[in-house]
């Protein structure tokens, strides 16, 4: 090949780059493992001082939840068509754009919204691109959040609208005795400059929002957009942001089949109501159908609106965007063709259920209150300030019996006190939560 | 060229015809059924209506599909058929992707329950292994790059400019010049995201051509520097696939007046262990590790972008930074000037995970042959294809090697025949090879394709993909109407694209297309 190329050493192919900038040494890294057994005992050896959350029984949410993944989700999302492939093509790849756009598709479903794109990299990041399309939808700058707010998500939001379309987030009050969102607060904050209302719902501290309406109502009537920012394996029984009136709705979909992955199975999704002017604002790539060939057939094909998108406007576009979470938006697609609706009823049901279940064990606990009154999804508050404890005292020896306790809540949130976020979900059977509860019995003695 | 590559494929992609979801739903069928609550807990909390207040239940369920697992399996595994991964064809054609093998046993490693089934908020001394993983990749990532500190947060590459952009910021903020300093510089060769991303973030653009070598006007730049200047954002090789051999005097002419210096190695490929960001001056750099480094793009992520930066930028990195020590490693969020957060927790560690084990894999020599054979593979291509009609190289077929890749023109073909780039590239999967990349936005040149042969290509696929070449460039001058009504055996027909054009037609749900497909059906057809 080189006397091909016309040269006799590979070095002669380099000799555009000077010598002052040449990496005169081989670099410095390990010697490698270069069979396949050895390489995999090793990253195996490495691999064995993490401890899953199947040996230890817990209860760590705060985004990232671990459910059930079913296998025929993995299976599909490990076939190398789909794993290996980068990026989809109209002609060569349209099994992977039908995919994307049946992901569209069953999200909006779930939603009861009528527009969604590619998915985006994060939840945190979907947060920041909605409230930065409301921004811009409305001329609008500034953002209203809950003060219970996911304290990631608000750091990331920050960082991402400074200097934006975004001037100001401002946070609304909360009901310390509900947990739920303090709508005297919110009227006295909407302005004629509020783009959009943010809530999370079910709270990042686990009420379920039960003023939804009133809230959209609120923001609607001082023309303020609504995002709902919502835990989608929750809307089998939950109102969906369709149904109570959200204008955009966004959140992270790792809770429909993908595993934890230690964060990394995060895809976030935005959706929005068929409206030309918030579609327009989309910054990521969307999946149009339509038609091919000369029948009835149908092809799928990017790039609907390409003029906003950073690839074709570059610094004019609305946004930036790059590659996102796009194999997970396969799983999340896969899971909800193979849940249907009475399946995403019954898996809400289950959680709910043993949320509940958890809290009135947990309730029963000398010392330990539950302080908000709010019905739960998946997640609350559990409070250790009865106990003479910290809630880090209280994680270590749950630690030592095996068990991840709730999320400690005391450094970002010092008004609940020694607090923890608890996550429930359909894979803890009854005996979990006797064990969890009866745990918490011990170590808080 | 070897006898094989005279012989193209007889090749004919599956195409089912595969309905939507909706239209194989059944009411009734359901595909699994999610675990119930034991009789004590339905004994103890009752009906779900008494547990949430009416008002906020669903009142209508959801409009999903109802379909059996079988059917479920059988969809998305014809819809799979219809994709061509790396797995199954010739990425040769995807120049900027760096489309590369990512080999087996590090998927089946990021598969591991050890892996998957560990959560980013759990003890950390519970989570050692993924940690070391993070933190002895970051040293890789600090030698190849010759910077010091690393954040692995930036889903991708984007993300991480993004980041980077957001470090100037707070760089700037810190001695006093983040008002002032509002303009950042870029090439119109660097990805479009090193001129959309400190747009996202507040900063002027101001985007260099490139002189009649391929280079951007270094003479442009430094007319354009100024104590405005927050920094430059730049790519090196571009996607032209030439080297800037005087990379080091843009480094120094935005240094002169207090900017920051960022380079995209989105290209780093062919130059891995060669030539570092840091030895020619740069500040920040980022690695796609989705690319260069072998994790599999998943038809577009999830992907990992590594940001690297040296010690006097380490203090605004995203949190949490990954340390190690005596006590083992640790996820540092104590860091008070952090530009914040870019993604959710540490960012996708199993993509980190697939790439240690690569590495852990190759070695430093491993490394040099993934480079070497890069470059070789993409002069012996470009060998090959100098020699059909109709093809020429972009900014000259000089003296200079091309490094990972080269931006080639079909404008003499399209001027002989009046058939374009996008004509031949509907052609080329009638073949068996993955579409081509024509080029990111604007085209500088005309009628362009983009391939990068990776070092995962063989000389006879190599061959492959510039015999199929010769061959479209030859139905181009020879029977033109093949290629005008490609694709021929491909996964779908010709696409209408009219919804390009107009917005009426843009339909990306099947709620739509339904709506759609009922107001279509109600106009009468032209006379």
């Amino acid at each position: 090949m080189l006397t091909f190329i016309g040269v006799d050493q590979v070095e002669e192919l380099y000799r555009e780059i000077p010598e002052r900038l040449r990496l005169k040494r081989p670099l410095d890294l390990p010697e490698p493992y270069r069979s396949e057994y050895d390489l995999e005992r090793y990253v195996h050896g490495i691999l064995a001082k993490n401890v899953t959350c199947d040996d230890y029984l817990s209860f760590l949410g705060g985004g990232c939840e671990k459910h059930h993944v079913p296998a025929v989700v993995d299976v599909i999302v490990s076939r190398g068509e789909f794993l290996t492939a980068y990026f989809a093509n109209a002609y060569t790849d349209n099994g992977a754009f039908q995919a994307l756009f049946e992901y569209q598709s069953l999200m909006c479903d779930l939603l009861d919204m009528d527009v969604a794109g590619y998915p985006l990299t994060c939840g945190l990041h979907a947060s920041g691109t909605a409230v930065r399309m409301a921004a811009r939808i409305t001329g609008r700058s500034e953002v209203l959040v809950p003060a219970t707010m996911n304290p990631r998500r608000l750091q990331q939001m920050r960082t991402y609208c400074q200097h934006s379309e975004v001037a100001r987030i401002a946070t609304i009050a909360f009901d310390s005795a509900s947990g739920l969102l303090d709508r005297r607060d919110l009227e006295g904050k909407l302005d004629s400059d509020t783009a959009c209302v943010f809530v999370e719902n079910p709270s990042y501290l686990g009420p379920i929002e039960s003023q939804m309406h009133q809230i959209v109502e609120a923001a609607h009537s001082r023309g303020a957009l609504l995002v709902a920012c919502v835990n989608p394996i929750s809307l089998g029984v939950l109102a969906s942001p369709g149904e109570y009136g959200a204008d955009i709705a966004c959140g992270d979909s790792q809770s429909l089949g993908v595993h934890m992955n230690y964060g990394g199975g995060a895809t976030g999704f935005v959706a929005t109501r068929d409206l030309p002017g918030h579609i327009a604002e989309f910054p990521n790539q969307m999946v149009n159908v339509t038609r091919a060939g000369a029948g009835d057939s149908v092809g799928f094909t990017m790039y609907a609106y390409p003029e906003r998108l950073s690839y074709r406007a570059r610094e004019l576009a609305k946004d930036y965007t790059g590659t996102n979470a796009a194999l997970w938006a396969i799983a999340n697609a896969v899971y909800l063709s193979l849940m249907g609706p009475q399946g995403m009823w019954e898996i809400g049901e289950t959680i709910v259920k043993k949320t509940h279940y958890a809290k009135r064990l947990i309730a029963t606990v000398p010392g330990v209150a539950l302080p908000f009154s709010a019905p739960s999804f998946n997640e609350f508050v559990v409070n250790f300030d009865g106990t003479g404890k910290t809630a880090g005292e209280i994680n270590e020896a749950l630690l030592a019996r095996q068990i991840f306790g709730g999320v400690d809540l005391s450094e970002d949130f010092p008004e609940l006190g020694q607090s923890a976020l608890y996550c429930v979900s359909e894979t803890h059977a009854a005996d979990d939560l006797k064990r969890l509860a009866s745990a918490l019995h011990g170590v808080t003695q | 060229m070897s006898e094989q590559a005279g012989k193209l494929r007889d090749f004919h992609s599956a195409r089912w015809d595969e309905p939507l979801l909706v239209e194989l739903s059944s009411p009734g069928r359901r595909g699994l059924v999610p675990p119930g609550v034991e009789p004590e807990i339905d004994a103890d909390v009752g009906d779900i209506a008494t547990l949430v207040p009416g008002g906020v239940l669903r009142m209508k369920p959801p409009a999903l599909p109802e379909l059996s697992q079988p059917e479920v399996v059988r969809h998305f595994s014809r819809l799979s058929q219809m994709t061509m991964g790396n797995d199954v064809g010739n990425d040769i054609g995807q120049g900027t992707c760096t489309c590369k093998y990512s080999p087996k046993v590090d998927e089946s490693l990021a598969r591991s329950a050890r892996m998957t089934d560990i959560h980013p908020l759990q003890d950390e001394r519970t989570a050692q292994g993924i940690l070391e993983v993070l933190y002895r990749t970051r040293d890789f990532m600090c030698e190849i790059s010759g910077m010091d500190e690393v954040s692995f947060q930036p889903g991708a590459g984007g993300q991480a400019v993004l980041a980077a952009a957001a470090v100037a910021r707070a760089y700037h903020k810190a001695h006093g010049q983040d008002e002032s300093r509002n303009e950042i510089i870029t090439t119109i060769h660097s990805h479009p995201v090193d001129a959309a991303c400190p747009a996202a973030m507040g900063y002027r653009v101001t985007t260099l051509m490139p002189d009649e070598r391929g280079y951007p006007d270094l003479e442009a730049l430094k007319a354009a520097v100024s104590e405005r200047t927050a920094a430059i954002f730049m790519t090196n090789p571009e996607d032209t696939g030439l080297y800037n051999p005087r990379i080091d005097e843009y480094v120094e002419a935005v240094h002169a007046v207090g900017g920051l210096c960022f380079t995209d190695q989105a290209n780093l490929n062919g130059i891995i262990g060669k030539a570092r960001a840091r030895d020619a001056g740069f500040d920040m750099c980022h690695f796609n590790l989705h690319k260069t480094f072998s994790s599999p793009h998943g038809t577009f992520g999830p992907g990992c972008a590594a940001l690297c930066v040296t010690d006097e930028f380490a203090r605004y990195l995203p949190v949490p930074v990954v340390t190690g020590g005596p006590c083992g490693y640790r996820l540092d969020f104590d860091r008070p000037e952090t530009i914040g957060r870019v993604k959710d927790f540490v960012g996708n560690a199993m993509v980190v995970l697939r790439v240690f084990s690569w590495i852990m894999s190759l070695g430093s020599e491993g490394l040099r042959q993934v480079a070497e054979a890069a470059v070789i593979n993409n002069n012996y291509l470009a060998r090959l294809l100098m020699s059909i009609p109709g093809v020429s190289m972009s900014f000259g077929y000089d003296e200079r090697p091309r490094l990972d890749q080269v931006r080639y023109s079909l404008q003499k073909l399209c001027e002989d025949t009046g058939l374009s780039s996008q004509d031949l590239q509907r052609r080329i999967g009638d073949y068996g090879l993955q579409i081509y990349w024509t080029s990111h936005h604007p085209e500088t040149v005309p009628q362009p394709f983009t391939p990068e042969p990776t070092e995962s290509y063989s000389k006879q696929e190599v061959e492959e993909w510039a015999a199929v070449m010769a061959r479209l460039c030859q139905e181009a001058y020879e029977t033109p109407q093949v290629i005008r009504t490609a694709p021929h055996n491909g996964v779908v027909d010709r696409i209408d694209e009219s919804f390009m054009v107009d917005e009426s037609r843009t339909c990306v749900t099947w709620r739509k297309w339904q709506r759609m497909k009922i107001a279509d059906a109600e106009v009468p057809p032209k006379m």
